[in-house]
């Protein structure tokens, strides 16, 4: 029987969860994290506990502790998620772990669905915590038992760090065996390791920086990083994660004869970089994003007196935005060894974009799906506060807005009521009205919640409520009654809770409804003090998904007047033909009605069956 | 081209947010699979997913990325007409253009920010430098039972050109479409791939 089978990268990095035995799983949604909880949390055999938590910093603190009891653990979040978490993050380093821990944080090189490109390898170097750099979602789901084994050996969490391409890669995966034994929980009281009050921590640090040289001995042969040296190479490479793919392909097409170093572990293989050093008179070094790798071959080579020539980013050809690819690895190639590049012509390659085909396209930005409440709220939040008021948002589906309008800012997660207070604690005189989902509220957004009503900002908080976090792939919330497993479990009460927090305006409506949300909308802003509106209404895909049907709308050519309103509402379902000057819907309608009571010509009805 | 040594054929598959790319790479890299065939694939997630421009890249045969050099992919495979062209830099210049004539206006369009450029006027641009076969697998997939299944006619279009036997192709789209719409889309899959075969 066959033991290879195609998978995602993020469903071979869960599968390398279940070989290497884990026990306790947490995690935020987060693209590109997101599918490795997912996977789990769907499997319907399984002898672990999974949970989606409400933030990052509580996921990691929730796998923190059950390492502390011995038991294997991972945390799973996007980069920016991490600094979220970087509070724990920093003093976990301090007191290491008793079982395994393993913090899974996806990067995001070209932001592909991120608001930076923060390069998590920092992190790893700022809080000690060894990092493991997978080249292939084989590597990935090969690494994840190791990195239990290694954790356990050291007694320190480790960073595992996918990129968009590992995760939402997809490969054939040889599989390996299911590790059966588990070790059981038992919390050993170690004040001096545990309680990192100032007299425990001043231990625990020199601990740390003296464990450094064990795990950087301990990582440099294991199999992750190796180094090819070939007869007769004056050139070496070095290149660490997924651009050590892209560099292996560039020098292959580019028939490059060079001694070759990939690197998957930081700390960095010192010795083979030194063996490297010694065997070639200039390295060309390729990773995404920070000059990590390079700044330690620099530093190698200052301690060793090496004069070898080192090629990167300090400064260098090779970027230090977005992602690598093998063509910009071969033009690095090409241009520091002054090689052709004969599978592209030079002219070709820096020229070529859309204007070569000579037929304008049109943009196709991502939008709110067609019938989704959020574009009625903010149509309604538009039309009540005007187009001068300040619209401070969030991240999640809604933040696709910025195309209604509605959408002024977007800092992190859980900024967006934070963002409007000092707006207004600032003097700003104009209405403010910030825009935030059910998921991100449970996440940060209490908190900023909090601090607004404490503080007296008169702001109006919308919770764009979809009953769902949309955005990521549809994972649970505290506000929907669900775990991540789909057992039952308690639904937070958005009102109370904002209630009890000592709002004095706190009201729900239908955003389908557009006359009540108008209404409502008109009180909030009247309001002195925060006011929060909650706008209810579920996604729509998850309202097909679960069995929701709506009737269509169709448009009365002979109803309409070509006024546009329907038009400017952004529905993708909604297109205007600009000869006959009408509005009509097309197939992708989903029947939330919208248009029909935004239209002042009855034009649009529900259609008949 | 996909170079010796690295990948045996690389495609390249364009579309919207909503169309089935991924499924329909699914059914290929699968279908390698099945054939001892080492595969790589990249997929579009996340933002783009929500009606916007996808793509899509899968090597057949390959140890090392899964990303597509420029010009290197053997065909491209276009869902959509004018996504076509947003991805042609990635087709070698002997490289075949598979392409559904069925367009799907962006709201930029629909809202009148942009003009759709004609679909003949898209093909004509196309067949100046490359092979192309174009036709209107949406239609297709209507006469063999749903409109969802022009991802499937597609595959089957490619299936022509693909390093892969048809009949693990077949057993691969059985196994990955819903059960209850199994008969529709091998239907649909034989439709795209005598479409093809003229």
């Amino acid at each position: 029987m066959s033991t290879r089978e195609y998978m995602l990268g993020n469903v071979a990095i869960a599968r390398g969860i279940v070989e290497g035995g884990g026990q306790v799983i947490s995690g935020y949604p987060g693209t590109p994290s997101s599918e490795i909880i997912g996977t789990l949390a769907g499997m319907k055999e399984r002898d672990f506990y999974v949970e989606w938590s409400v933030n990052e910093k509580v996921a990691f603190e929730v796998a923190a502790g059950a390492a502390m009891t011995g038991v294997r653990s991972v945390v799973t979040m996007k980069h920016v998620g991490l600094n979220v978490a970087a509070d724990p993050l920093l003093t976990l380093a301090y007191t290491g772990v008793k079982g395994s821990m393993i913090i899974i944080v996806a990067d995001d090189p070209s932001c592909h669905s991120s608001q930076n490109e923060q390069d998590t390898r920092r992190y790893s170097q700022f809080s000690l915590i060894p990092c493991l750099d997978p080249s292939t979602p084989q590597e990935a789901k090969d690494m994840i038992p190791f990195a239990f084994e290694f954790s356990n050996k050291v007694q320190m969490p480790v960073i595992f760090r996918p990129t968009t391409r590992i995760s939402h890669g997809k490969s054939d995966i040889e599989l390996g065996p299911v590790e059966e034994t588990r070790p059981s929980a038992e919390f050993v009281k170690e004040l001096e390791r545990w309680v990192m009050v100032p007299k425990n921590a001043r231990i625990q640090h020199p601990r740390l920086l003296e464990s450094q040289k064990i795990m950087q001995e301990e990582l440099e042969n294991s199999p992750w990083n190796s180094l090819e040296l070939t007869d007769g190479a004056k050139v070496g490479v070095i290149a660490s994660g997924i651009a050590s793919v892209y560099a292996k392909e560039a020098i292959v097409k580019q028939g490059t004869n060079a001694s070759f170093l990939k690197i998957g572990t930081y700390p960095v293989p010192e010795s083979k970089i030194r063996t490297l050093l010694e065997n070639t008179e200039k390295i060309i070094i390729f990773e995404e994003m920070e000059p990590i790798v390079e700044e330690q071959v620099r530093i190698i080579a200052q301690q060793t007196g090496s004069t070898v020539d080192i090629v990167g980013k300090i400064p260098g050809p090779v970027p230090r935005i977005y992602e690598l690819n093998t063509d910009i690895c071969a033009d690095v190639l090409a241009e520091v060894l002054e090689l052709e590049r004969p599978d592209v012509p030079a002219e070709v390659a820096e020229d070529f974009d859309y204007d070569r085909c000579r037929i304008d396209l049109p943009m196709r930005p991502p939008v709110m799906c067609p019938g989704c409440s959020h574009r009625a709220s903010f149509h309604v939040m538009k039309k009540v506060y005007g187009k001068d008021a300040i619209f401070p948002s969030d991240i999640g589906c809604y933040t696709l807005g910025i195309q209604s309008g509605t959408v002024d800012t977007t800092l992190c997660m859980g900024g967006s009521i934070t963002v409007a207070s000092g707006m207004y604690q600032a003097g700003e005189k104009k209405p403010i009205c910030c825009s935030i989902g059910d998921s991100t509220f449970f996440h940060t957004g209490m908190n900023g919640l909090l601090n607004a009503i404490y503080n007296k900002a008169d702001i109006t908080v919308t919770i764009v409520d979809n009953r769902i976090t949309a955005m990521t792939g549809h994972q649970p919330n505290p506000g929907m009654g669900k775990l991540a497993t789909g057992e039952s479990t308690i639904e937070v009460s958005l009102e109370e809770l904002c209630k009890s927090m000592g709002a004095g305006f706190v009201e729900t409506v239908d955003p389908y409804d557009l006359e009540k949300t108008e209404e409502v909308f008109k009180r909030a802003k009247e309001h002195k003090g925060t006011s929060v509106v909650i706008t209810r209404q579920y996604c729509v895909i998850d309202a097909k998904r679960s069995g929701i049907r709506r009737k269509p709308f169709v448009i009365d050519a002979e109803k309409c007047v070509g006024c546009r309103l329907c038009v400017n509402l952004g529905c993708p379902a909604i297109e205007f033909n600009t000869t006959t000057k009408k509005a009509s819907i097309n197939a992708m309608c989903t029947g939330c009605g919208v248009c029909a009571a935004l239209c002042k010509f009855d034009a649009i009805t529900e259609v008949k069956k | 081209m996909s170079a010796e040594g690295i990948s045996k054929f690389d495609l390249v598959i364009a579309g919207v947010g909503g169309q089935g790319t991924i499924l329909a790479s699914d059914i290929i890299g699968k279908a390698a699979v099945k054939e001892n065939m080492s595969v790589r694939a990249a997929e579009t997630h996340g933002m783009a997913q929500r009606g916007g421009s996808v793509v899509n890249h899968v090597r057949l045969g390959c140890e090392l990325g899964s990303m597509i050099p420029m010009k290197g992919a053997d065909v491209l495979l276009s869902l959509e007409p004018s996504e076509a062209l947003r991805y042609l830099e990635f087709l070698s210049d002997d490289g075949t253009i598979i392409v559904n004539t069925d367009p799907i206006l962006p709201v930029t369009v629909t809202s009148g920010q942009c003009s759709y450029p004609d679909v003949d006027a898209i093909i004509a641009k196309l067949e100046e430098t490359h092979e192309v076969k174009a036709f209107n697998a949406t239609e297709l997939a209507r006469e063999a039972g749903h409109p969802q299944s022009m991802n499937v006619v597609m595959v089957g279009a490619v299936s022509n050109y693909l390093p892969v036997s048809v009949e693990t192709l077949v057993e691969c789209v059985k196994e990955l479409v819903p059960q209850k719409t199994i008969d529709i889309n091998v239907k649909a899959f034989e439709m795209g791939r005598s479409v093809i075969q003229g």
